[in-house]
């Protein structure tokens, strides 16, 4: 489903800095959530701690992100909530477009606010309880995850639709953007999961899985990132990410992080001692480090390549 | 002209081949519409000092001055393109599919109106407008574009920027009767060898077919309009990126399920 050469009249939305870090919390949000609920419906029981961080990372970087979104409004900010009630005169009610990506994404950050904020409040009070006994545990509790890992998966992608759902050059001339935001929001999570191990030590039992997932999440990435590039070829619009080639190439890098992490995990020889085990830390921060810088400046990249 | 009524389309019918540039549009859109204007500028684009349509410019009178100088015989000649620029209005407008507020409706005149009480500035509307139409309005925060006179029509008078158009380049009316007018016009000019000459938004090709629609003096693109092969529609990816979004969750899915069931050794 290859585009024909498109030809473009259209105005930038501006939509820059904030939609940015919007767009990068957002994909850190979705994913950790996602990784979470994996590491607890597949993973070994000693992979909860690892997901408890998961929820709670999750949960903080979604308050994040209505933030963003309500800042860049600018002067309109105060009309936020227009996003999911209409207040037409003789049309007032919810609004809800499903052919909207800007509409859905509106209501599933609403909605799935609420599963990361429940998530991340059962995971303080297991902790806290110092119990592996979940609150909303049995089918239910699984139920709930899924359906919350249903939402995060689409919080994680819809930005990336959003773009495309538009007539701007780039954004619109290719459809793998929802896919690539999706595995790149998925590595970057992984990455900071694993950083976030440092802090917990029941839950560096989990770190070198989320190196291996890490790789696969990058693989699937870089998979899409060329799906990306061969679409804005074939519309010819490729020459206008070429200015942004630093961009690019750090987000190459964060990818070949994310891959070296999984084919060389950070491993704490048992005769290496303290040094040992504060160089293999200080490995994880950098891979992470590279991870999240390259999930950053893929998104930039493609924002900026049509403004 | 007839009375203007609610529940029937109107329209504006713009003759690009005797427009004179004399912005007398732009001047009047403003004026009737308490519009401010950006700063002037010095372009260095010919005789436009306006630039482009956006918050403050909802008229633009476009001048293309780009033509060989050749001394020429009169009507055999290549002529400065110029064309008055507006919101087209169109029967499948872009902005309104993807406004996520409401805020963007067709009114019972079947043209597209943002409401300011309701716009809340997420610029998705920039975004999709494919004849780059629609601007931000810093102060207020809300987008804003052409509303073809709203008011004015409510009134029962026609829009200011066809009132004060001195050629009659710019007509408004019931939009089956300027598409009558539309068609005779391009017929006279076609047969004094004006070949070049087409309509653009007349037909369904572009966006369903624009309410205000263009005799053209080149081709669209030339003015800067996407001919019918580029005039998509932003809904158009919805299915492809939704689609390639779910293939990419359930390879995630399956990747983290590998991952997360290997066990640890060393």
């Amino acid at each position: 489903m290859l585009l024909a050469a498109s030809e473009h009249f259209v105005r930038a939305p501006q939509w820059t800095w904030f939609i940015l870090g919007y767009f990068f919390f957002a994909g850190l949000s979705g994913g950790s959530y996602a990784i979470a609920t994996l590491l607890r419906l597949a993973g070994d029981p000693r992979d909860e701690a690892a997901a408890r961080i998961g929820f709670y990372v999750s949960f903080v970087t979604v308050l994040v992100c209505p933030v963003l979104l309500t800042v860049d409004l600018g002067a309109g900010w105060v009309r936020f909530w227009h996003m999911l009630v209409n207040v037409t005169p003789g049309d007032q009610g919810l609004s809800f477009k499903y052919w909207s990506p800007m509409s859905i994404g509106a209501w599933t950050l609403f909605v799935f606010g609420l599963f990361a904020a429940v998530s991340a409040l059962e995971s303080f009070l297991l902790d806290r309880r110092g119990s592996d006994s979940r609150p909303f545990g049995g089918p239910l509790g699984l139920l709930f995850n899924v359906v919350g890992t249903v939402l995060a998966l689409f919080l994680a992608s819809y930005t990336g639709v959003l773009l495309s759902v538009s007539n701007q050059p780039v954004w619109s001339d290719t459809w793998a953007l929802g896919g690539l935001f999706l595995a790149s929001g998925l590595s970057g999570s992984a990455a900071l999961i694993a950083w976030m191990t440092r802090y917990r030590p029941d839950a560096a039992y989990t770190l070198l899985r989320l190196h291996a997932a890490a790789g696969y999440f990058a693989i699937l990435e870089l998979i899409l990132l060329v799906v990306f590039f061969v679409t804005i070829w074939f519309a010819g619009v490729a020459g206008r990410t070429l200015p942004l080639l630093p961009l690019w190439i750090l987000a190459a890098v964060g990818i070949a992080a994310g891959l070296v992490a999984a084919r060389r995990p950070a491993r704490i020889e048992p005769a290496g001692g303290t040094a040992a085990v504060l160089r293999a830390g200080s490995n994880v921060v950098l891979i992470s480090l590279l991870v999240l810088i390259g999930v950053l400046a893929l998104r930039a990249g493609v924002i900026f390549s049509a403004q | 002209m007839a009375a203007i009524k609610p529940g029937e389309s109107y329209g504006f019918f713009t003759d690009t081949s005797i427009c004179i540039g004399c912005k007398a549009c732009e001047v009047a859109c403003k004026e009737w519409n308490q519009l401010e204007g950006n700063s002037p500028q010095f372009l260095a684009d010919s005789f436009d000092n306006t630039g482009q349509l956006d918050a403050q410019n909802w008229r633009h009178v476009k001048f293309y001055d780009k033509v060989p100088d050749n001394p020429t015989n009169a009507g055999s000649g290549t002529a400065w393109l110029m064309m008055s620029d507006v919101c087209k209005h169109c029967k499948q407008a872009s902005c309104m599919e993807v406004c996520p507020t409401g805020a963007i409706v067709r009114t019972e005149f079947d043209t597209v109106f943002i409401q300011q009480d309701v716009c809340n500035g997420c610029r998705n509307c920039v975004a999709a407008c494919p004849y780059s139409v629609i601007g931000m309005n810093q102060q207020t925060g809300t987008a804003h574009k052409c509303t073809l006179c709203y008011d004015r029509l409510q009134g029962g008078l026609q829009p200011a920027c066809a009132k004060a158009c001195p050629t009659q380049s710019i007509r408004f009316g019931p939009l089956a009767e300027l598409q009558q007018a539309a068609d005779v016009r391009l017929a006279t000019l076609h047969s004094q060898g004006v070949t070049q000459a087409q309509l653009y938004g007349r037909d369904d090709s572009v966006y369903g077919g624009l309410n205000a629609f263009f005799l053209l003096m080149d081709k669209p693109e030339t003015y800067g309009l996407p001919n019918a092969a580029n005039a998509h529609l932003p809904s158009r990816n919805d299915l492809g990126g939704y689609a390639i979004a779910v293939v990419t969750a359930v390879a995630a899915l399956v990747a983290g399920l590998v991952a997360f069931r290997r066990r640890v050794t060393g």
